[in-house]
Parts: structure tokens; C-alpha cells; sequence
């Protein structure tokens, strides 16, 4: 029963100990969100590069959202505030490329946040939808 | 990029797990034709030994060098996945895990035409990041068969003697003169009445017993270096002297502070108030009717909760929020030790709620039979403490009775306070262990991996890490002497390979990565004419912070690399045509 109406596609970036799980554990719990949320994990959501977010975009993608470690990442006290850093860096140059930064969304997701990551995915979609009939 | 590449791809029914959701079978004939890819099979269930089997038939008889298996969560079968392709002959790095189970068919049992649709993006990804795979080989490092325990109390005694028991060498570091830790002058404890005393007592003798084990009091690591399996310590020892140690692992058994509540906070700072800690030295030390600066005592009331499960406030801008866990146990155990004494003595406990869980359950049970009355506070309501003409008198307000204003005169007002994290800064500069939103040091995964640290081999052992009981501390301790000793009785550690690299021809050393990595596992280094950067492998924990800052594109992690990323992202957005 796919819909026939065009979804966005997302990108998310998630962090093998942290928020992949979490992201798993919707699957576990049978939540449903949009078959075109596509997950990449990386080791921790400090080191996404902000080129390979504009390359998303660009490949077709309608909005990428990085799923940080947020308090629980086991590798760096300071992992929000470096992620964060990292998403302005990208939200600049998302704007040097004519793209808006309202395509990047960065939240904190812990390992057991499953019905934050489904809410986030809904929500994201419909900003996308809004910012395509702009 | 795929040139002269040779990739399986398996894709796992799960049963129906996966099947009945996505249709593996389109998944598999949709992806046989992807560059690089010589075999595209299914199997039902991936993780059978005859599917393992079939698939090292495969690895072998096509000579594969990269490895795709779509099937559930890496988290359940990665290492089963990656001990087969080594098993295979193929190099285990180069097998990449697809999550299609709880990241696909579970997460989309409503719409099979784009599950299978997604699911063929994803193995695309998958196959694209396996093409850029390379050999990668874990590096093998020898273990030290000694330990560093690092604090004297009950968790660090008894976890240096189970260490101590297996035949590793333990070094104990007591930061106090005397070790033994809080509970070392205490009298009856909950649950079993035994004397905290009696118990540290006992360890120590054992201790002092053991060839294997070296006790240091008023010492503390000044300087630490080295890695999992071999960490170079420096202890100063008493005020001069200092002592070099090789261990392989270490034990945080550092415990915890009471909480020091502000003055004025329930009228901490007058005659009579004190916190349980306090009330401990006097009244363990003391025989027969409770006596207060020589006046015998008739009437204690106890408040619970202090400093902790505090909300934020003008007054208490960085509250403790949590619960100290053993608090509700040892009021309501002292509670009966004072109806042990002789004498005519009222006792009132002032309570949010009680949290005698488990077996202590019966402590306060029997507190409440014997005649200690217990009245239930609201924290929006917390009782007051005033000096009076007539003394000390407390005034709450009891939900027990409908909110009624009672006012008790009290000789001994008793906080009972919290734990809150020891202070410990240089021990906590030189271990760069990260700290939870409270203040406690943070394990590795707060239910699967509970004793473990970032830093490998050094684990947590007791209340450093939360508000834990005796027997909690003691449990969590012997829990961080069976990860260090499976570590060290092995004798080598492999460490995992997928860490950070440095591409020479593009760094132009800025030291940007180097302030970046919080591990210190980047150095300068000489590299022809100029200078780069070098990670050191055992440092590096591949979370990859150096990767963006590096303003010259210099740094990967394996495994990960800019150029596996952006395929899988080519890859994956390419548009899936429907059979």
C-alpha cells in the first residue's frame, strides 16, 4: 500500500552506538515511518562532514538529519557541541550553494529513542513538503 | 571503482522476518548487476551454519574480496558475520553488514512495494562502501598481567582480591592516609547488621595476606600514559616519594562524597543539625542511650531527600536530580539500630518517598512497627528547621494526615544526604574519563556494557559511577575484575583497526586535528621535507572529530572514509526502477 503521492527523501546520518540503536529499536517496535528515510551510521556524529550533507542534496536527497550520540556519546563529553558546530559550518555552506538549511536537522538521539526518531522523521517530512510549496 | 572487485551479496529471509515485508528475492536479482558484484544469492536464514557454510563455499569457490550481507541489526550479527569471512579467507573488513530487518521490513510492515525499493538502496550502499573496502589487520598488542586499582575502600579491596585470586599482580593507590574508604569507621550497616568497621577490617588483613597485592596509601596518580594492556602510571606516594607501575588495566574504585548541604539548607549549620554521615561518627562510636554533647537525646527527626532528587532553583542552580539510591535504606536501618537502644527515645522520619526496594523492604517495615513514626513531605512543602528558645524545632506539613502542620522539637535534626561525585580533578584530567549530566564518571553502554569505559582497559568499580549500595559497589567492582582479568589471563589484545588515517600528500600540518582529538593520539611528525600529522593506532578510538575540522581533506577513518561515504550516498539515491 505504498502511497502514490511523492515522499521526500531523507538521509540520516546515525552513530553506531548510539542513536543506531535507537533508530533500531522503532524497527523492533513495528513503528512505521516513511520508506524513504535512509540510514548511514557512522562511529559518531562528530566526524560528518559537511560536504557529504551538501552532496546528499545534491544527489537527490530533500533533507538530511544527523542523529547525534547527544549526551550519551561514549566518546567525547563535548560530542553536542562539536556536532553542532559542524551542522552551522554545513547550514553556511548549504547557503553558499543556493540550497536552504532548513534541509539539515540535527537532534540528539539515544539509544532507546525510538518514538523521538519516528516523531522527527514525521515532522522533517512535512517541513520538507511546506519548503516545497514555498 | 569497482574495477576487478569480486562481491558476494547475501540477503536473509529471516524466516519471514524480513521476507514477509520485503521482497528479497526482487532485492537480490535488482542488485546482481551492480559493478563488482559476481554472486547475489538468498538464504533463509544467514546466520545458520549451513547458509555460513554455503557462503565460505562461495568466498571461496569465486574467490571473493568483499563481502555483503543484508540481513538483521550488525548489533546481533556483525561479529558472527565477521568471524565467518575470516573463516572464509577474506579479509573480515571487508564484509559490510546492511541493516534490512529493524532498519527496513520491521520498520515498514505497511508498505512492501517500498520496503523492497529501500532495501535495494540500501545493499546498493552497502556494495558501494564493500568496492572501496581494503585488508585491514587489528593490531596485536601484549597485556601486562597487573592492575592498578585505584582507591582503598570496600569495592577497590575486594575487587583487589578477586583480581589477586586469579594470579594477576595488584597495585592498590589510597589517595587518604588510612584505607578502607567511607564506610571504614561505621558501626551497623543495612542490610545484615554488619559493622562497616568489621568488614574493612577483614579486607585489609586479607590484603596485607596476599604476595600479589601492593597496598599505597597517600598516594595518587600524578602521570599516565600508555594504552589497553600497558599503561605507564606514576603514583606520588606519601609527600616525596614517587613510584613508576606497568599494569594492563585499571580499576576506578575512587566512591563518592556525601553530599555537604549549604548552610541553612533544613538548618544545616545549627547546634543539632547534622547529616547522617555526621550522626554516624558520634553515634556508632557510642554504647547504650544516645548521648549529644553529653546531654542524652530524646527526640531525633530525620529528613530524607537531602541533596538529592532536587529541582532547579534560584537557590539550587545545579540540582542533583537524581535519587542516591541507599539513603531511603540506611534512615530507615538506622531507624531500627536506635530502637535497639535502650531508653526512652522518639524518633520521626521525614520522608518524600521511601525507597527501600528489594529485601530492605522489611528494614523499614520493622522501623515503622517498632515506633519510628514516618511523616510524608511534599517537595514543593520541604519542612523547616528553626532555633528556638525551646531548641530545635521542625515544622512539616504531613500528607499523611491531609497536609496538617506539625511542629516537632527536636535534640538531633539528622539529613539524611546523598551521594554526589568525588572530587577528583587530577585523576580526572589524567584519565579524560567522560562524566555523566550528574557528575558521575559514564560507563561505556548503561545496560550492555556497564563497567566498560571509552578508554579501554580502565573500567569502573562501584560508586564512581552512581549511587550505588555496598553490595551494589561490590557487584559493579567484581564486574570490572572479570573484564579486566578476561582482558589480561589472554595475554595479547586485538584492537580494532577502523581509526583514523592520514592521507601524507594532502597534510600540511596545522595542528587543527591535534586539538581536535580529546585521546592525544595525534603527533607531529618528520614525513620527507615537511611535517604531518601521525595518528598512534593504540590511542586512536576512531570516532573521527579530526575528520571534518581538517581543512585539507587530510584524515579518513577506515571504514568510513570520504570516499566510502560518498559512494554510499551515490548509491543509495540512485532511483530504483521496479521490476
Amino acid at each position: 500500500m505504498k502511497s502514490n503521492e511523492p515522499q521526500p527523501k531523507i538521509l540520516v546520518f546515525s552513530t553506531n552506538s548510539i542513536s543506531d540503536p535507537g533508530i533500531d529499536l522503532a524497527g523492533s517496535a513495528h513503528m512505521h515511518y516513511s520508506t524513504e528515510v535512509q540510514v548511514i551510521p557512522l562511529p559518531c556524529s562528530s566526524g560528518v562532514k559537511p560536504s557529504w550533507i551538501i552532496h546528499a542534496i545534491k544527489q537527490g536527497f530533500d533533507g538530511v538529519f544527523v542523529a547525534g550520540c547527544g549526551g550519551d556519546c561514549s566518546f567525547l563529553a563535548d560530542c553536542t557541541p562539536r556536532t553542532s558546530a559542524l551542522i552551522k559550518q554545513a547550514q553556511d555552506l548549504m547557503k553558499e550553494n543556493d540550497i536552504s538549511p532548513k534541509r539539515l536537522k540535527m537532534s540528539g538521539l539515544c539509544s532507546v529513542c525510538a518514538d523521538n526518531f519516528v516523531a522527527h522523521m514525521n515532522a522533517f517530512q512535512k517541513d520538507l513538503i511546506k519548503l516545497e510549496e514555498k | 571503482m569497482a574495477i576487478g572487485r569480486k562481491i558476494g551479496v547475501f540477503i536473509c529471509h529471516c524466516g519471514g522476518n524480513i521476507s514477509d515485508y520485503v521482497d528479497v528475492k526482487a532485492v537480490a536479482e535488482a542488485v546482481a548487476n551492480e559493478p563488482g558484484v559476481v554472486v547475489s544469492k538468498n538464504h533463509m536464514f544467514t546466520c545458520s551454519d549451513a547458509a555460513q557454510q554455503e557462503m565460505i563455499d562461495d568466498i571461496q569457490g569465486l574467490e571473493l574480496d568483499g563481502l555483503v550481507i543484508a540481513s538483521c541489526s550488525p548489533k546481533l550479527h556483525m561479529f558472527t558475520f565477521r568471524d565467518m569471512a575470516e573463516r572464509g579467507g577474506i579479509n573480515k573488513y571487508q564484509y559490510v553488514h546492511v541493516n534490512l530487518r529493524e532498519q527496513c521490513s520491521w520498520a515498514h510492515t505497511n508498505d512492501k512495494t517500498g520496503a523492497t525499493e529501500k532495501g535495494i538502496a540500501l545493499v546498493r550502499a552497502g556494495i558501494a562502501k564493500a568496492s572501496l573496502s581494503v585488508p585491514l589487520t587489528a593490531l596485536r598488542v601484549d597485556t601486562i598481567p597487573k592492575v592498578l586499582v585505584i582507591g582503598a575502600g570496600i569495592s577497590g579491596l575486594r575487587g583487589a582480591l578477586a583480581l589477586s585470586d586469579m594470579g594477576l599482580s595488584v597495585f592498590i593507590a589510597e589517595k587518604e592516609k588510612d584505607a578502607g574508604g567511607t564506610v571504614k569507621n561505621w558501626g551497623r550497616m543495612a542490610p545484615d547488621d554488619q559493622h562497616g568497621s568489621e568488614i574493612v577490617k577483614n579486607l585489609l588483613d586479607e590484603v596485607k595476606r596476599r604476595d600479589n597485592i601492593m597496598l599505597y596509601t597517600d598516594a595518587e596518580m600524578i602521570a599516565k600514559s600508555g594504552y589497553i594492556g600497558d599503561f605507564k602510571v606514576t603514583l606520588r606516594v606519601g609527600e616525596h616519594d614517587s613510584v613508576e607501575l606497568q599494569v594492563g588495566a585499571m580499576l576506578i574504585a575512587t566512591g563518592f562524597d556525601s553530599y555537604e548541604p549549604q548552610q541553612g539548607e533544613f538548618g544545616y549549620g545549627l547546634d543539632g543539625v547534622v547529616t547522617l554521615p555526621q550522626f554516624r561518627d558520634f553515634a556508632d562510636q557510642q554504647d547504650g542511650e544516645l548521648t549529644y554533647n553529653g546531654k542524652p537525646v530524646k527526640n531525633v527527626a530525620f529528613v530524607y531527600c537531602v541533596g538529592s532528587r532536587q529541582k532547579k532553583t534560584e537557590a539550587c542552580p545545579e540540582p542533583n536530580q537524581y535519587c542516591s539510591r541507599y539513603c531511603c535504606n540506611a534512615g530507615t536501618h538506622m531507624a531500627v539500630c536506635l530502637e535497639d537502644r535502650p531508653g526512652d527515645l522518639n524518633q520521626y522520619h521525614l520522608y518524600r518517598d521511601i525507597r527501600t526496594y528489594g529485601h530492605n523492604e522489611t528494614i523499614y517495615e520493622e522501623a515503622r512497627t517498632r515506633g519510628a513514626v514516618f511523616m510524608r513531605y511534599q517537595d514543593t512543602e520541604a519542612p523547616t528547621v528553626a532555633d528556638t528558645a525551646d531548641g530545635l524545632v521542625v515544622t512539616v506539613k504531613d500528607q499523611l494526615m491531609g497536609g496538617e502542620e506539625v511542629e516537632i522539637q527536636a535534640d538531633l535534626v539528622v539529613l539524611i544526604t546523598g551521594m554526589v561525585p568525588k572530587k577528583n580533578e587530577t585523576l580526572m584530567n589524567l584519565l579524560k574519563l567522560p562524566v555523566s549530566k550528574d557528575g558521575f564518571l559514564n560507563e561505556l553502554h548503561i545496560k550492555l556494557r556497564p563497567v566498560e569505559t571509552v578508554i579501554d582497559g580502565v573500567f569502573l568499580a562501584g560508586s564512581a559511577q552512581s549511587p550505588k549500595t555496598m553490595a551494589e559497589s561490590v557487584g559493579a567492582s567484581l564486574a570490572a575484575v572479570s573484564k579486566a582479568g578476561g582482558l589480561l589471563m589472554k595475554g595479547f589484545v586485538d584492537l580494532e583497526p577502523l581509526i583514523a588515517r592520514v592521507d601524507t600528500d594532502k597534510c600540511l600540518w596545522c595542528d587543527e586535528c591535534l586539538k581536535a582529538c580529546p585521546y592525544g593520539a595525534i603527533e607531529k611528525i618528520h614525513h620527507g621535507e615537511k611535517e604531518v600529522a601521525f595518528v598512534v593506532k593504540s590511542l586512536c578510538k576512531g570516532e573521527g572529530a579530526c575528520v571534518p575540522i581538517c581543512p585539507h581533506d587530510a584524515l579518513d577513518v577506515e571504514g568510513y572514509t570520504d570516499q566510502q561515504i560518498t559512494a554510499m550516498i551515490d548509491a543509495c539515491s540512485k532511483e530504483v526502477v521496479p521490476a
